[in-house]
């Protein structure tokens, strides 16, 4: 019981292998934007590489360019093998190639379901690595003096301008680490002196934050030290005061950000992953009807076309049963052997006796 | 004497009408380019309109708008002329309306030149401008309470913290006006009381910068307040700190930008008026080649094209006589009492 199967005539035929020349080329336009949109991520990831920890969300990018890459391959082949479909000799020569290259179309289309999967199981790996990454920045943005560590400052300042964000998860963050370097600080000063003695690390810290963190939208200008301290500026609470640094903290800016751009480039994957397995199918039912064609006298003969010959099912036990072969093959062979060896002794015994 | 006479064959008529329908449609494209150029610097324009005084501005940008589809037109004309004269009888329909289409062409390119002339000269206009809109929005900068000027603070810092500039020539721009809002000064304190009587105006004047003049590249946090204030920071000396605040001025950054956009744009316009040029030039000796070929009554023999049919002066000369006797046309001659048959022989006999 073939799985699908359906009947096409000579005219059908003709116009099928027309139409999936088509779409096999769209198909080729479509992969090369696959290609792009994962070029596209990959910059857009690269380019704040430096406040990220880890390197897993990479991936996305990788799978979407190399089955873009596999995708433009393949649809040129499909659309070599149809044009050659219209000629009985000369798509004798794919015959060998069909099987093959059906696997490995598939196994690069289901690549794209799983780019896309990924780019939704691999978000709070993005968020973990994005945590350490702004912790470290942070940590770090004291240290222009430091070799390897000197650009964390306007790194972390620029990301604050730019992503209208402060601080990892808000702006508190920043009061829990020294972000002035020490080299600016007078320590014959008493209110330094006492700052520092007063935490377990010997730190200078303040409650204030960079001037990245200042929001252009507030009607007075920017509060940035003693933040707390509702005496310290007037007509000032911080408890009610939302527009005079930024709420947001990067990590929740950053994050948005990039799962907006993966939702965008979610539903063209999905697009193009269909219009894949139209152009796989539509081959598949070519090949088959074609193949039916072979060896017959009348070319314009009425054939049939299916997606598997036998049912699921059976097709499935015939493949177990080739692996077996396969498997077993050399173990086969050495039994046979020594049974044949055997039966050649015990058939010379039983003669032997006769003859006396 | 005829000016640049060429000789034109059958077939090279031929080649120069396709080549010309060819040429009128890459026009029509070049003035849909000129369209979109003027379109762009409108948009730019208006979106720091806030910044700029009341100037006329607007001027090139409207030109080049309507220069741009002028073009698609004329352009689009041209190329349908071109296509019927390949055939001499089609020419025929058009050939009443061709020499005034190349007139009006002719002063369409002038016009084209005109425009790619004022995006070079609109410099003095646009500095003059920017310098008056800016010092009013740093006046203005802590009004965000009264309506019309609430939005001023925010487009202030959103340019200094884009373009990478602090105050109008200097950061010293911002030491000369009060930038901090009077709700948000507590008048009861000695300090305030003493600064704002200490200039005649009644202003709060210190010598700090909003946060926006920080410039990101400084290695130590930013110092806004007390500038000029060696002892106010630890290890901090005022005159040679480059890195603290950005250094140049919002008026030059701009007008770095606005030039810079301003001559690609020329240049484009002054590479698209070149080629309407030769287009035109091109269509002129269509004309006149064709128009020979009638006079001379054989489809197939050569004839002669030319710009003009005598020299520039004689030319010059005879249509200045024929706009002379346009104006007399309808005046009757009142030397003879306005009798035409007064002196003349009688032929009865």
């Amino acid at each position: 019981m073939s799985l699908l199967k359906i009947k096409f005539s000579f005219q059908r035929r003709v116009r099928l292998a027309q139409g999936l020349w088509l779409l096999s080329w769209a198909a080729v336009f479509s992969g090369a934007t696959t290609f792009g949109l994962g070029v596209f991520l990959k910059t857009e990831l690269h380019r704040r590489a430096e406040v990220m920890h880890t390197m897993d969300i990479h991936m996305v990018p990788n799978l979407l360019m190399a089955v873009g890459l596999a995708s433009v391959g393949i649809n040129i082949c499909a659309g070599r093998i149809c044009q050659d479909s219209m000629d009985a000799t000369r798509f004798a020569r794919w015959k060998s190639y069909m099987i093959p290259f059906f696997c490995l179309a598939l196994f690069f289309t289901t690549l794209m379901l799983v780019a896309m999967i990924l780019s939704y199981a691999l978000q709070p790996s993005l968020e973990e690595s994005l945590k350490v990454g702004l912790k470290n920045g942070i940590r770090f943005y004291k240290d222009t003096d430091t070799p390897g560590r000197c650009f964390q400052k306007e790194t972390i300042d620029r990301l604050q301008i730019e992503f209208k964000c402060c601080g990892n998860t808000n702006f508190k963050d920043w009061f829990e680490v020294q972000w002035i370097n020490n080299r600016y600080l007078d320590f014959t000063s008493q209110e330094v002196k006492d700052r520092v003695r007063s935490n377990v690390d010997g730190r200078y810290l303040v409650d204030g934050v960079p001037f990245s963190c200042c929001n252009p939208s507030s009607p007075r200008p920017c509060i940035q030290y003693h933040l707390l301290d509702n005496a310290a500026h007037h007509n000032y609470e911080y408890q009610t005061e939302e527009l005079n640094l930024y709420n947001r903290g990067c990590r929740e800016a950053l994050v948005t950000y990039y799962m907006g751009i993966m939702n965008t480039i979610g539903p063209g994957v999905m697009s193009v992953f269909l219009l894949q397995m139209t152009v796989l199918a539509s081959l598949r039912y070519l090949q088959t009807s074609m193949e039916a064609v072979e060896g017959q006298e009348n070319v314009e003969v009425d054939t049939e076309g299916y997606i598997l010959e036998k049912g699921v099912k059976e097709t499935v036990k015939e493949l177990k049963e080739k692996l077996l072969k396969l498997v077993q093959f050399g173990q086969v062979d050495a039994a046979a052997e020594g049974q044949g060896a055997e039966d050649g002794a015990s058939a010379e015994k039983a003669a032997t006796p006769e003859s006396k | 004497m005829a000016v640049l006479r060429v000789k034109f064959t059958r077939t090279r008529r031929d080649k120069l009408a396709q080549v010309l329908w060819v040429l009128n449609w890459v026009s029509v494209v070049m003035g849909i380019i000129l369209f979109s150029l003027g379109l762009f610097l409108k948009v730019e324009i208006n979106k720091r309109r806030d910044l700029m005084a009341d100037r006329e501005l607007h001027i090139v940008p409207h030109m080049l708008i309507a220069v741009g589809l002028i073009a698609c037109g004329i352009n689009f004309l041209g190329g349908k002329i071109c296509y019927d004269c390949a055939d001499t009888t089609k020419f025929l329909r058009w050939k009443l309306l061709m020499l005034p289409y190349i007139i009006c062409t002719f002063f369409f390119t002038l016009c084209v030149l005109v425009g790619a002339l004022m995006c070079y000269g609109m410099r003095g206009d646009l500095e003059e401008s920017l310098a008056l809109g800016l010092r009013d929005a740093m006046l203005y900068y802590k009004d965000t309470d009264t309506p019309g000027r609430c939005f001023l603070k925010r487009t202030v810092d959103l340019l200094q913290i884009e373009f990478q500039c602090c105050g109008n020539e200097g950061h010293r721009d911002w030491f000369q006006i009060q930038w901090i809002s009077s709700r948000y000064l507590d008048m009861s304190s000695r300090e305030v009381l003493d600064r704002i009587r200490s200039n005649v105006e009644g202003k709060y004047l210190i010598d700090g910068v909003p946060f926006s003049c920080c410039n990101v590249n400084s290695p130590r946090p930013c110092i806004q307040q007390q500038i000029t204030n060696n002892s106010a920071h630890f290890n901090y000396d005022y005159p040679t700190e480059e890195l603290n605040l950005w250094k140049r001025g919002c008026r030059q950054a701009l007008l770095d930008y606005y030039i810079h956009i301003m001559h690609s744009i020329g240049l484009t316009v002054l590479l698209i008026w070149l080629f309407e040029l030769s287009v035109l030039t091109g269509v002129r000796y269509l004309q006149t080649s064709l128009e020979n070929v009638l006079r001379q009554g054989d489809p197939e023999s050569e004839s002669d094209g030319w710009l003009l049919e005598n020299s520039f002066v004689e030319t010059a000369r005879s249509n200045f006589n024929i706009i002379k006797n346009l104006g007399k046309c309808n005046q009757i001659d009142t030397t003879n009492n306005g009798d035409p048959n007064i002196d003349r022989p009688c032929t009865a006999h």
